[in-house]
């Protein structure tokens, strides 16, 4: 497989008509019918809808006007973004039969931008989870090796970008699930600012938590994504009424004068191979004029615990309506209280139905004060913790997973060592900041190993002009060659 | 109730904002539309949708809680969870621990003030209709459910149990109610369901005894609905404790056929709501320059009204019973400023309040419409004689059917202007020349048949003759 050609450069050849975004299209429908079966990246495959989409594109081009910065560029959705008249199922039976009859805004935006809207991608059921293992509709397989999960909760929108299916595609982070899978697959991914890309119409997992971010196969393409889909929304509350961070144009300017604070703590208990990058990393980092230095931030060691207190906490109260009233599945029964719990038993997957009754019991009279408000206490401690750190440094380095892909099967039935997975991604979420993982060589077993770039709100533009020196400077991978580890 | 006991009431009165659309989403905010008509994303509770803050409920809250004297602060919103069919996403957005509105008083009429605990803002849920005999969920064949209120802007007005008996809690709605409708917050139709109060009641032996047990009324649907439910709940309580009973603390539902509370839930089966602060809304925070504007926009509040009117009436001596009635009426259609500007252009203040409480209250829409200057006008003419009492009242029907116009000239086509002076005479002359035994009576003294004059000028005018002007015609003829 050749390395991928960036979405930057295809955008640019549809838009002065040397290529047709029927023919980019075309391409990336064969790789999917090609490797979709051995990688199940997808819930839904939009081959029509992108065909649609592609020859609007040609014909706008061939009229004379410009369809936009992403023009025939393919992405895939996480299906957990509510696009019109296609199905969204949050990798959830619950959801069954239900089609949205409106498009989330970062959809509206990506049409606006000329991309074609090629699938919905594969995910833990409603984000829950690490490994894309909770999905309702069967796992997805890490394109580097299918015996290996492709990490989680966006695995399938990750699997997608490394497995050559889409060049963009858009995952959501609540705790690490587009950074996390970013690393496992080889792949770009970044979380943005909270409240610097607009919710509206992302099924609500944590809404305090959650945000939209880009995949892509190269930090100047996950850039080109961010610039797209970010800005202020006025359908989004928690949207910042504010400029975006300028991203493409400061991607070149290197990190001359910057300090680089290496975050000790996230080393603690990672890998010694995932160790080893993060230390080579810092070096080349140093090497390109930047001033390394180790930094220690204790208080992210109290994250997650604070993660699982909030996140299941909103998410108890975000998942209620799925009662079988108004959409979804209805389970019929004697009266309207059987009906829900009847519908909610055989609706939701176990990891659901744990997170829901942790965060009804988090929630509850009496436990409230000792468990929910303990952990908001703890998030502003580590906000606080957060901008000791930023006083000193420009930017902070470490890894993104403790571990490279992990087997599948290995640790669905030990779900506190699952959520071990995202010790070094969530207090990004909790402190409401920017992260990016950026691919930096493989592991010991031959797997990718991704390091994470973490800064203080709104720094997309200096998070990004860092991991294009990391992106330029990391140790060779190779491409996936769609294969099981076990079999080779 | 006996009379050692002593009642303690408080009241919780959900009011639906005169807004045109919907609290959280652009739906439009309209009562008895087809069902699930005014309905989206947001109000449905869909998948990835989010509430965005609605400016005029805003602004309608600030006016309530102006007009009640509250102290207007910075304010979130929390979600309240449990699960009903009616409720969209199982969760109901409402202010909870820091409501935009709290500390204020309401005085009634009487004088007696009730201070206000808080008047905070929440979205109302939808209407489930349930099939079948009993009405409620349990035991119906299947249930309907209309979106169309859900996510309508509710601010609940939580007063201090300050009451003391059924009548000041009628008192007390009924003067709320006139300040909602006066504020423009609130159209105040109970029977609609835009306003809803439910009564927290509770006993205690003498007014100087801790509170009692209490237990809250539900569907209370009209003022007098109220007062019964007070006074039923009251009794029942009393009734409980003289049998050595206590009152547990219930959540009541008032039966308004029976007569009757009944237990709907009590205090151990009540909801655990599990209330956090709402993710999706930011804090509140209205600048001191917003809260202000708002202020300016407030009108006069009812009883200032009404008191602006009685200082009419105590010039001239009659605020009687009959007379406060009438000016309660006045200020709760809005007519008081045609009251004021009919004395102002110099109509007693006595037949200007009658007119206006009896007459242009029969039609109040069209009383407000209607230029106060053909108003004033009109009442002048009746006040001089120029028009009868009969003929004022056709004319001002004529006048909210046309929507104005010139009394004088409507009068005249109405044939009114028949009843000038010498017209009159005329008609007195050509009476006595046809009854000259009559007259001749009448002049002997027999004062009985100045009736009998006045009654052939009416029928021959078809009463539209002045009778006072007939008398007087009859008593200079006479000499």
């Amino acid at each position: 497989m050749s390395a991928p050609r960036p979405a930057l450069e295809t955008a640019t050849l549809v838009r002065a008509g040397e290529e047709s975004a029927v023919d980019v299209l075309e391409h990336h429908l064969a790789a999917i019918e090609a490797g979709e079966e051995s990688i199940h990246a997808f819930n839904l495959v939009t081959a029509d809808q992108a065909r649609h989409q592609a020859r609007a594109v040609d014909a706008s081009v061939a009229a004379g006007r410009d369809p936009g910065p992403l023009a025939g560029v393919p992405v895939a959705l996480k299906d957990n973004l509510c696009t019109r008249g296609v199905p969204t199922t949050c990798s959830s039976r619950i959801l069954e039969g239900w089609l949205p009859p409106y498009d989330a805004t970062v959809v509206t935006r990506l049409a606006a931008a000329g991309a074609l809207m090629i699938g919905k991608t594969n995910m833990d059921e409603f984000a829950m989870g690490s490994s894309t293992e909770s999905s309702a509709f069967g796992a997805t397989r890490n394109p580097h090796d299918t015996s290996r999960v492709p990490g989680g909760s966006s695995g399938g929108s990750a699997a997608a970008v490394a497995a050559g299916f889409a060049p963009l595609a858009l995952g959501s982070d609540t705790g690490g699930s587009i950074r996390q899978p970013a690393a496992l697959c080889g792949v770009v991914g970044m979380k943005p600012t909270y409240g610097t890309v607009s919710r509206y119409g992302l099924v609500a997992f944590a809404s305090s938590l959650d945000q939209i971010g880009p995949f892509a196969t190269s930090v100047a393409d996950a850039a080109l994504l961010f610039d797209v889909i970010g800005g202020h929304d006025p359908l989004d509350s928690t949207s910042l009424n504010r400029p975006t961070p300028r991203v493409l144009s400061v991607l070149d300017d290197g990190v001359d004068g910057m300090t680089v604070g290496v975050l000790t703590e996230f080393l603690d208990g990672a890998a010694p191979d995932v160790v080893a990058r993060v230390r080579q990393a810092a070096e080349a980092l140093a090497a390109a004029g930047a001033r390394v230095e180790e930094v220690s931030v204790p208080e992210v060691t109290l994250g997650l615990s604070a993660y699982y207190l909030i996140a299941p906490g909103e998410a108890s109260s975000n998942l209620a309506r799925y009662d079988g009233v108004r959409y979804g599945v209805r389970v019929d029964a004697e009266d309207t209280v059987a009906m829900n719990t009847a519908t909610r038993s055989q609706g939701f997957g176990a990891e659901v139905k744990r997170r829901i009754m942790l965060g009804t019991y988090v929630l509850s009279a009496g436990y409230m004060d000792a468990y929910y408000n303990q952990a908001l206490r703890v998030r502003t401690r580590i906000i606080d913790g957060f901008a000791l750190a930023y006083a000193r440094c420009d930017v902070l380095l470490g890894p993104t997973a403790p571990t490279t892909a992990f087997a599948l099967g290995a640790k669905v039935d030990d779900p506190l060592t699952m959520y071990l997975s995202d010790v070094c991604t969530i207090p990004s979420n909790l402190a409401g900041h920017p992260a990016i993982s950026v691919p930096f060589g493989s592991g010991d077993d031959g797997l990718p190993i991704g390091v994470q770039l973490l800064g203080p709100a709104l720094s997309e533009g200096t998070l990004l002009q860092v991991a294009a020196v990391v992106e330029a400077t990391a140790p060779a991978l190779a491409p996936p060659g769609i294969s099981s580890g076990e079999a080779a | 109730m006996s009379a050692e006991w002593a009642m303690v009431i408080g009241l919780e009165v959900h009011c639906e904002l005169k807004t045109t659309t919907k609290l959280f989403c652009g739906c439009p905010n309209m009562f008895g539309d087809e069902p699930n008509t005014n309905v989206c994303p947001n109000c449905l509770g869909l998948p990835g949708s989010l509430p965005v803050l609605n400016q005029r409920a805003v602004e309608l809250a600030m006016a309530i809680g102006t007009a009640l004297h509250c102290e207007i602060r910075p304010s979130t919103f929390h979600r309240k969870n449990y699960f009903y069919p009616d409720q969209a996403k199982d969760y109901q957005i409402s202010q909870y621990d820091e409501p935009i509105n709290v500390d204020g008083h309401l005085d009634l009429p009487d004088g007696f003030r009730v201070g206000i605990e808080r008047a905070h803002m929440e979205e109302d849920t939808g209407k489930t209709t349930h099939s079948g005999a009993s009405g409620r969920i349990h035991g119906s064949d299947y249930s309907l459910v209309d979106y169309n209120r859900s996510g309508v802007p509710l601010v609940e007005i939580v007063s201090c149990p300050d009451m003391r008996t059924a009548d000041q809690a009628r008192a007390y709605v009924t003067e709320l109610r006139a300040i909602l409708v006066a504020s423009g917050a609130s159209d105040g139709k109970m029977e609609e369901g835009s306003m809803r109060v439910d009564a927290n009641v509770s006993v205690r032996r003498s007014a100087d005894d801790p509170f009692g047990t209490r237990c809250e009324i539900k569907n209370l649907n009209s003022v007098r609905s109220l007062g019964r439910a007070i006074e039923y709940e009251a009794d029942r309580q009393i009734a409980l404790i003289e049998a050595g009973e206590r009152v547990v603390q219930q959540t009541r539902h008032w039966d308004e056929g029976a007569g009757i509370t009944q237990a709907l839930r009590s205090k151990e089966d009540a909801y655990d709501y599990r209330y956090f602060l709402e993710p999706d809304l930011v804090p509140l925070v209205p600048d001191a320059e917003w809260i202000r504007a708002v202020a300016d926009t407030l009108g006069m509040m009812p009883a200032e009204r009404r008191a602006r009117i009685v200082d009419l009436l105590d010039e001239a001596g009659g605020a009687t019973d009959s007379a406060l009635l009438q000016v309660a009426t006045v200020v709760d259609l809005g007519l008081d400023d045609l009251v004021v500007e009919a004395v102002a252009g110099g109509v007693g203040s006595a037949l200007a309040l009658a007119r206006t409480a009896n007459e242009a209250a029969t039609d109040a829409e069209a009383a407000r419409a209607l230029d106060s200057k053909s108003y004033v006008e009109l009442l002048t003419l009746e006040a001089s004689g120029s028009l009868s009492a009969t003929q004022a009242k056709a004319v001002l029907a004529e006048l909210f059917v046309q929507g104005g116009g010139d009394p004088a000239a409507i009068a005249r086509e109405k044939g009114f202007e028949a009843m000038s002076e010498d017209s009159l005479a005329a008609m007195v002359a050509e009476a006595v020349v046809a009854h000259p035994d009559e007259w001749s009576r009448y002049c002997d003294g027999d004062d009985k048949l100045a009736g009998f004059f006045t009654g052939l000028v009416m029928k021959a005018t078809k009463g539209q003759a002045n009778g006072k002007a007939v008398a007087s015609e009859l008593r200079r003829r006479r000499g």
